[in-house]
């Protein structure tokens, strides 16, 4: 098939041809088409199939405000639903295809809906689904669900790649026509830093598809050469294909730039990236866009703006029908007369309404054949071109709750005073529809913030055209007609929508776009909303201001979902940090765990090992008999120093921790200012004014972030100073009767035996010939224990140096499985237990929190309702059949109770396999529990399915004097 | 949105978290103060329509805890102070 609706002219590249695909038919066009203009230029006409009606439908629009012409791009896995025809830049290869049919395009299945019409008027959704009841899942969801949406998805992973960006500018333009060339050049020129942002391919707006001429020359050619000299200034940064689609905070604005989408291949670059501009000052010359007139069958393929068929005719080469008619209400279509016949494209009608002349009705199913006048006269056209004035575009003016005003001149509403701070609008989004206006309100409004900014630079001379009539006479909608009459094209909504809402007294504008979902399609109503408030206000005997407009809110445009992901996919979707010993660990067949932000190993598994299981009872086990060795570097440091950091550390814990003595290490308990328990640690004193904190690996962050609060906000004169260190030293836990003799071998000149270093001691010292460390007699998994700390730096080197140290005692790595298996097994509180909803005394630890001072969270859990005698208390569970395995989340009943609520006696929080006791155990809190060791009660839990007998015991499952730690 | 550090200069609220009013500096003595005391500090909060004093912390930055005046209608900041210094100045000390 030829181009065979191709008219000469145009800024096309008819040098190149490109080939392309249109629902599995090779057409062709040229390099500088859209998608929209090579369809039309090769005589195509149905594109698509309406929302709800599945009416055919045609191009209507040549820019991004197309509510038709929604195709689906490209396949595999990079297919893209949705995409307008109008904005898509044409490239060798493209694969397009229609979208929302069963069926073909040209004979959808679901174009009956077409005929069930009077049933799915607005609201039907509300009205039929009601009953009965049992239809919804069965019926009526599946049946929506599965007609809802227009393209389909992959369903794969998109293979794309987004980026984030970041920039700065003295004056942002948002549009570049002809104000925001005219604003960019006088900026430019006057020395503002500028980014000048256009969402077209080619910059020039209007001024590529009118035939006017700019500075004596053509308006195409003004701009094109406007942009080369705003090219060569340093200052100046021109960026096409972008949208800024939100005006955000101080100047915030976001953008989305379209790196690679008219390219076939994005060759592992970025296909689009997200911009944050920060701007000082934003000037909005984003235009205006046309509107429709609403008359009956005013939806069929080939009616399209007026201001559309100038763009195919004079931008593009393309003639969109052979014989055109025009409905208009202002000089536009006139100028859309003039502007054919140059090109020799037939007229077979200026419809003017302001003559009284109006259409009626339209005929051709899948193609416009004729319309019909008021006055009963029938004209054939294949292609009419419609014009019922111009909205400026205020959207980015109303992103901070701003409201436009209305204009009565021009019939439409213009930005309102409430700007967002910074910004300036000018040209025709500023409500001056003609070019000299624009051209002028462009350069004076570049030239004045430049010199409000401090750049006093020439800005140059304006840039002339003479200034056209314009006039227009306000006119929404054909009474007369009797046929249906569109109002947003994509949503399919009505007059008879619009008046049937108001009948039925969604009357507000915000309850006739829901109800009607009027605007809220993809193109949210740019075509179609002032004509769906006209036809309210007029119902309601109210005038348009008197009516409103609905909020626009960001974005101005659609955004990919993945454009706002950018490099935040699959494991890149937080980041993670790795311990100094990953490398290690990984040589030694770990599999790793993400816990907070690390990857921890969680077990090492040998050879022969067929589950987890096996690798975690082993590594338990044999450091209970001998010796294990565990990165724990995870846990949250703070170095805290100055000659108050004592008195600070007694405000932060609620137990005492004035009187520590150097060289020793206190377990400490962090309550939230409410009372509730908060983290759990150890501090250790290595001098007079030097502590050195853990926290719990989850709440590393936020424990620092409240101690700097309770520093700089409460307590502001104390002298004590926070670092966190938590990445600063490689810190392991050796834990089993023979990690005294392992650390003995390690350690330079120090005694570890139990006089000379007790438990809860600690030291500064050095290892292996000199490297300096800190040596902690702490235990969590109930053993004799230590922890041992090098700079990070040596970190890979300490666990290689403590496991060759240790080969002699059968040495085993642990990982965070086993350790929880042991602190499960000795009681030890952790994140199952302190969930933000447990107390000190919930967790038997009352006795800690300090009445004799006034530290975070002790006050308040004083409060009655966190001491009550019958509270829960954390205490230790085994099963009664030794053999079964307990299940964490299961809720205790009494024997015999019934299964609810009001019966709950507790919840299981840890349960582990004890290779020592060769029995499952847990812990969980009971109601009153530790005064019911030796009970035996249900562990019930519907949702494992389980439902078995326990026996209450205390939390130490094993060692509960605490021999082995301080043996 | 952008806090100008009296320290730093403007940044980007993102390098910041949130903590909420203001009033959370006034700590009343654990020590002396009567329940109801702690309970109001603790749970009041006046829930302000316009200017808003609010503590944020430059996590991302020098972690310093500052005092932003917000108007909570615009976003507008018009005060930023070192929450320290406003400590200072209602009395709080060691």
């Amino acid at each position: 098939m030829t181009q065979v609706n191709r008219i000469e002219g145009g800024q096309i590249d008819r040098s190149n041809t490109l080939k392309f695909q249109w629902n599995e038919r090779w057409l062709s066009g040229h390099p500088g088409d859209t998608l929209a203009s090579a369809l039309l230029a090769n005589g195509v006409k149905l594109v698509g199939r309406s929302f709800k009606y599945h009416r055919p439908r045609g191009i209507f629009s040549a820019g991004s405000e197309e509510p038709n012409a929604l195709v689906q791009l490209r396949k595999g896995a990079a297919q893209e639903p949705n995409t307008r025809a109008t904005t898509v830049e044409l490239f060798d290869g493209l694969y397009a295809t229609s979208q929302n049919h069963r069926g073909s395009l040209e004979w959808d299945l679901m174009a009956a809906n077409d005929l069930l019409a009077p049933f799915l008027s607005a609201g039907f959704y509300y009205k039929t689904f009601m009953w009965p009841k049992a239809f919804w899942e069965k019926l009526y969801e599946p049946f929506i669900r599965s007609s809802a949406g227009l393209g389909r998805l992959s369903g794969r992973p998109d293979p794309d790649i987004y980026d984030h960006g970041y920039l700065h500018c003295d004056l942002l333009i948002i549009g570049a026509g002809p104000a925001g060339l005219a604003a960019a050049l006088a900026a430019g020129r006057a020395g503002a830093r500028v980014i000048l942002a256009d969402e077209d391919f080619c910059m020039g707006g209007r001024l590529n598809s009118e035939s006017y001429d700019v500075d004596g020359q053509s308006g195409a050619n003004w701009a094109a050469l406007a942009v080369t000299e705003l090219h060569a200034m340093e200052n100046v940064r021109c960026m096409t294909r972008t949208t800024v689609y939100g005006s955000y905070d101080h100047g915030i604005y976001g953008a989305l730039e379209r790196k690679a989408d008219h390219l076939a291949t994005s060759e592992g670059k970025p296909r689009q990236v997200l911009w944050r501009i920060y701007s000082q000052r934003a000037l909005l010359t984003a235009g205006a866009t046309e509107r429709s007139i609403a008359f009956g069958n005013n939806d069929r393929p080939g009616v399209m703006l007026a201001g559309a068929v100038r763009t195919f005719v004079n931008r593009f080469g393309v003639a969109p029908g052979r014989e055109v008619a025009i409905l208009t209400n202002n000089e536009d279509g006139l100028r859309t007369a003039a502007d054919l016949k140059a090109k020799g494209v037939q007229i077979r009608g200026v419809i003017d309404t302001r003559k009284g002349e109006t259409i009626v009705d339209t005929t051709g199913r899948k193609a416009l054949k004729s319309v019909t006048l008021n006055n009963g006269r029938k004209i054939s056209a294949d292609c009419l071109a419609v014009s019922g004035g111009w909205s400026p575009n205020v959207h980015l003016t109303c992103h901070h709750r701003g409201r436009p005003t209305w204009r009565e001149d021009i019939a439409a509403f213009v930005p309102g005073g409430d700007l967002p701070p910074g910004m300036t609008v000018a040209g025709a989004a500023a409500g001056h529809l003609t070019l000299a206006a624009t051209l002028a309100d462009g350069h004076e409004s570049g030239a004045r913030i430049s010199a409000e900014l401090g750049h006093a630079n020439a800005p140059g001379d304006t840039p002339s055209a003479e200034d056209e009539p314009f006039e227009t006479t306000a006119f929404w909608h054909v009474k007369e007609s009797k046929r249906r009459a569109w109002v947003d094209l994509q949503n399919d909504v009505t007059t008879k929508d619009v008046k049937q809402s108001h009948q039925e007294g969604f009357r507000s504008v915000e309850h006739l776009k829901r109800y009607t979902t009027l605007g809220m399609a993809t193109d949210q109503g740019k075509t179609a909303n002032i004509l769906g408030l006209s036809i309210m206000a007029e119902a309601s005997g109210k005038t348009i201001p008197e009516t409103g407009t609905t909020i626009f809110r960001p974005p101005y445009n659609p955004v990919a979902i993945g454009a706002f992901a950018g490099r935040a996919r699959g494991k890149d979707f937080r980041y993670f940090r790795l311990t100094p010993s990953h490398k290690w660990a990984e040589e030694n067949g770990a599999d790793f765990v993400e816990t907070g932000m690390w990857l921890r190993a969680q077990w090492f598994k040998k050879p022969g090992e067929k589950g987890w299981r096996d690798s975690v009872d082993r590594e338990a086990a044999q450091t209970r008999k001998s010796v294990g060795i565990c990165d724990v570097t995870t846990l949250g440091k703070i170095d805290i120093q100055g000659r108050d950091a004592a008195a600070f550390l007694n405000r932060i814990y609620s137990n005492p921790f004035l009187k520590l003595p150097v060289g020793k290490v206190r377990y400490g308990l962090m309550l939230r200012e409410d009372g509730i328990a908060y983290d759990d640690g150890t501090t250790a004193r290595l001098s007079e004014t030097h502590f050195v904190m853990t926290t719990t690996t989850a709440n590393a962050v936020t424990v620092f972030r409240n101690m700097e609060f309770v520093r700089q906000c409460l307590w502001p004169d104390l002298d004590v100073h926070l670092i966190s260190t938590t990445d600063g030293w490689a810190q392991f836990a050796v834990a089993g009767p023979n990690s005294r003799p392992l650390l003995q071998k390690v350690v330079d000149d120090l005694d570890l035996s139990n006089d000379a270093f007790p438990f809860m001691a600690c030291t500064e010292c050095t290892v292996f010939g000199g490297t300096p460390a800190r040596l902690f007699r702490i235990s969590f998994s109930g053993e004799l224990a230590y922890e041992i700390a090098v700079p990070t730096r040596f970190g890979d080197s300490m666990i290689r140096g403590l496991m060759a140290a240790g080969e002699e005692f059968e040495v085993v790595p642990y990982g965070t499985e086993a350790l929880g298996v042991m602190r499960i097994e000795k009681g030890h509180a952790a994140g199952n237990e302190l969930n933000g909803q447990t107390s000190a005394q919930n967790l038997g630890l009352g006795g800690m929190v300090s009445k004799k001072k006034d530290a975070i969270g002790s006050k308040l859990s004083e409060r009655d309702e966190m001491n009550r005698d019958d509270d829960l208390r954390l205490v230790g569970f085994r099963p009664k059949d030794r053999a079964a395995l307990l299940t964490a989340g299961a809720h205790f009943l009494r024997r015999g109770d019934p299964e609810d609520m009001a019966h709950d006696q507790g919840w299981m929080t840890s349960v582990a396999y004890s290779p020592e006791l060769g029995h499952s155990v847990g812990l969980g809190f009971l109601k009153r529990g530790s005064e019911r060791i030796g009970e035996t009660i249900r562990a019930y839990s519907p949702v494992r399915n389980q439902d078995i007998l326990v026996e209450v015991c205390s939390p130490h499952h094993i060692d509960p004097e605490g021999e082995r730690q301080r043996g | 949105m952008i806090i100008d550090h009296p320290l730093l200069g403007p940044r980007d609220a993102a390098e910041f978290v949130v903590k909420g009013d203001a009033s959370l500096i006034g700590r009343p003595d654990g020590m002396t103060a009567s329940p109801e005391d702690m309970h109001d500090y603790m749970y009041l909060r006046d829930n302000t329509a316009g200017e808003h004093r609010e503590l944020w912390y430059h996590e991302q930055g020098d972690r310093s805890w500052l005092v932003v005046t917000r108007n909570t209608l615009t976003h507008e900041v018009t005060k930023v102070e070192l929450a320290r210094d406003v400590a200072r100045a209602q009395g709080r000390s060691r």
